[in-house]
């Protein structure tokens, strides 16, 4: 689950690493009192609160340029502001539709510090599982405010990593590793310490996924902030998390992921036009490939679970009949243990109910796989079936293109 | 011989009582296999039958194991308590604790994988489909079922097959199945991006195993661990692997089903994967209908 800049920086104060003072508005009715909450002489920092990244090279559907509004008076911040809100933005990362923009970030803006060379001394840190070792990991550099990846394929001298052991969590010394490889001393030493120990001490307490502070950067005062932060939570630990769910937006997940949520569904809408409705995630990955190998395009990743209901094959081709792209649907089951005659059961019911007009390819195996190919034949609806994958992957993508 | 599990093991199985693990209990006796014994903390004393088969119910690991000679357990845990049931398991000194649970915290298997560091249990999955060394009866009746596979589609033989999916690896054994040939061990690692055996692990015991002629290697996008199998295949496995990758379509950054299926890096794409698993000698499948015949192309059976 992701959640907000505003809200990770709420959660970052409680856990004591600074952030630059502000305030989140949802209506221009709230922009004149929450802008007198905070100093606003060093200038405003307006920031489109959306779940994706480059929000400051976004543009507005409108026209207006830029997610993150540097603003230097009151009046230019309630100018931005105005053309910000309610409006949909479009970053690299949100696709064409973009994202409406329904929360405001007011931040003082920070008076960045620079290095001897003239460059912003910004950093980077993140927190993250190590998969190849099971263990968290911290990553620091130098070279902030620009793409992490970037900077680990040109130089990846400059990223600096840090192990933690589960057992005894991150230690004093470890902390100092990055405070001296980020090149600190004296305060500012101090400072960075305590904040990687902050940070980390969240990253564990609130069972996240990944912290990425990007920049964290010093200002002219000699103060160490986080000025950015994208946090994200481990899906299967929010059930004792209470506190995290509360920050779930709705409007920023796609809706049929999750009205298929409620069904057990997995759903993930894509660009294609052939749509699939799989039980297993592996299974589920390799029909679309398989749909792709044969010229076709997917229009989704559906795993209905290991034990498949009609009420939820249902639910699923509702979910994919609401994306107007589809113009065909290939249901590949591997029925190791449920009867596959209860699916085929489930696939007519469904058909019917939901008035399917489209090509529909239906491929069954497993358990009682003959009755439910009876089934299927034997309902008077024009369902194809197919032998194995691969026949049914062709026999879709033939059927899609004649249309 | 087979790896992991034989006829002859002996299972325990946590959460027996629950609709999950109750179901397949019955379905794993069913197959033949020795389930000898149940765990669920309060319900020690209680007997779980099925068709005749009276299985004790203990309240904790140790005594199941104890009692029973019990040297595997099967656990059908719910995601909040499963950690806590791998490590009885440690605990209690087993030589396997098959982790079928979805959903456990990331967190919590980062602690539990730590804790096993040095102690003699080996963990497979969490969220995985389990072991079967299918037996030499009619539809494979008489193997070791532990977990959720479908029994029958198994065929007793020579054929290795290692994979993250459950469904993914029932295809590539139901095609061997189909085509006359069997299976020593099928091993489901899990989907989870924090796992007690990794592909490679079991590669290495499959290449040390006198029955198997032939290796499946059944992969998905996301982390490395296929890479680092492939790697050592190349280096050191005596016998002939095909390999499969899964989400050759999947976009980056979005979470497919699986916990451990998320394409973070320019290396764990299905496209990297394959590449290396190519250069490596490993004879790629297409298409996932292409698996046995994969294994089929480099392997005459």
């Amino acid at each position: 689950m992701n959640i907000h800049e505003y809200q990770a920086k709420e959660l970052f104060e409680k856990f004591g690493v600074a952030t630059p003072k502000g305030v989140a508005v949802k209506s221009p009715a709230e922009f004149a009192g929450a802008l007198g909450q905070i100093n606003t002489a060093g200038g405003i920092m307006v920031k489109s609160q959306i779940h994706a990244g480059g929000r400051g090279k976004g543009t507005f559907t409108n026209g207006f340029k830029g997610g993150v509004k540097f603003s230097p008076t009151k009046e230019k911040a309630i100018e931005n502001a105005t053309a910000m809100l309610g409006n949909t933005l479009v970053t690299a990362q949100t696709g064409p539709e973009g994202r409406k923009v329904q929360t405001l970030y007011f931040t003082e803006a920070a008076n960045l510090g620079k290095r001897p060379d003239g460059r912003d001394d910004e950093y980077y840190l993140a927190i993250l599982l190590d998969r190849a070792t099971s263990c968290p990991v911290i990553v620091a550099s130098t070279e902030g405010g620009m793409e992490i990846e970037h900077v680990a394929h040109h130089t990846p001298e400059k990223i600096f990593k840090v192990q933690v052991d589960p057992a005894v969590g991150l230690q004093s010394f470890q902390a100092r590793q990055i405070a001296f490889a980020l090149g600190f001393s004296g305060e500012l030493f101090k400072q960075c310490v305590t904040l990687v120990t902050k940070l980390y001490q969240f990253y564990w307490e609130k069972d996240c996924a990944m912290v990425e502070v990007n920049p964290l950067l010093v200002t002219q005062e000699g103060k160490l902030l986080a000025l950015d932060a994208k946090v994200s939570f481990d899906d299967n630990a929010l059930f004792r998390h209470p506190d995290i769910v509360a920050l779930r937006d709705l409007n920023e997940e796609d809706a049929k992921e999750i009205e298929a949520s409620k069904f057990g569904l997995s759903y993930i809408a894509l660009d294609g036009n052939i749509a699939c409705l799989v039980n297993g995630a592996g299974l589920a990955m390799s029909t679309m490939d398989i749909i792709q190998h044969f010229g076709g395009s997917p229009a989704n990743f559906l795993d209905v679970g290991g034990g498949a209901t009609k009420d939820q094959v249902t639910a699923a081709f509702k979910i994919i009949l609401g994306d107007p792209n589809v113009k065909g649907i290939l249901v590949n089951i591997f029925g190791g243990i449920m009867d596959c005659n209860v699916i085929a059961t489930g696939i007519v019911e469904a058909v019917k109910e939901t008035g399917l007009k489209l090509p529909l390819v239906v491929r069954l195996e497993g358990n009682n796989v003959e009755a439910g190919k009876a089934t299927l034949a034997g309902s008077g609806l024009t369902i194809v079936s197919g032998d194995t994958m691969a026949d049914a992957a062709q026999k879709i993508v033939k059927l899609v293109n004649k249309n | 011989m087979s790896i992991l599990v034989h006829e002859k093991t002996r299972v325990l199985v946590q959460g027996i009582t629950g609709d999950f693990g109750a179901r397949h209990a019955r379905l794993s006796i069913d197959y033949g296999s020795q389930i000898v014994a149940g765990v669920t903390p309060g319900k020690g004393g209680q007997v779980f039958e099925h068709n005749g088969v009276k299985v004790p119910i203990f309240n904790t690991v140790a005594d199941a194991a104890k009692q029973t000679g019990a040297t595997v357990s099967a656990i059908f845990v719910p995601p909040p308590f499963a950690a806590d049931a791998i490590l009885e398991c440690v605990d209690a000194d087993l030589d396997l604790a098959i982790a079928i649970t979805e959903g456990i915290p990331v967190r919590d298997m980062v602690r539990a994988k730590r804790a096993m560091q040095g102690r003699r249990t080996r963990l497979i999955g969490p969220n995985c489909p389990g072991v079967v060394t299918p037996g030499r009866g009619e539809k494979s009746h008489g193997g070791c079922r532990i977990g959720i596979a479908p029994g029958y589609i198994h065929k007793r033989g020579k054929v290795g097959v290692v994979s993250r999916s459950g469904t993914l690896t029932y295809e590539a054994v139901w095609q061997l199945t189909c085509k006359g040939h069997g299976q020593s061990t099928c091993v489901g690692i899990g989907g989870d991006p924090v796992n007690g055996t990794s592909h490679l692990d079991v590669i290495k015991l499959f290449n040390e195993d006198p029955e198997t002629e032939a290796i499946i290697m059944i992969g998905e996008i996301g982390g490395s661990a296929e890479v680092e199998a492939a790697r050592w295949i190349k280096a050191h496995c005596k016998k002939p692997v095909a390999g499969f990758i899964a989400g050759a379509t999947a976009p980056a950054g979005r979470r497919m089903g699986h916990a451990g299926a998320v394409i973070g890096g320019a290396e764990d794409t299905a496209a990297a994967k394959i590449k290396i698993f190519q250069e490596c000698g490993i004879s790629v499948a297409a298409t996932p209908s292409d698996m046995a015949d994969a294994l089929l192309r480099i392997w005459k059976g």
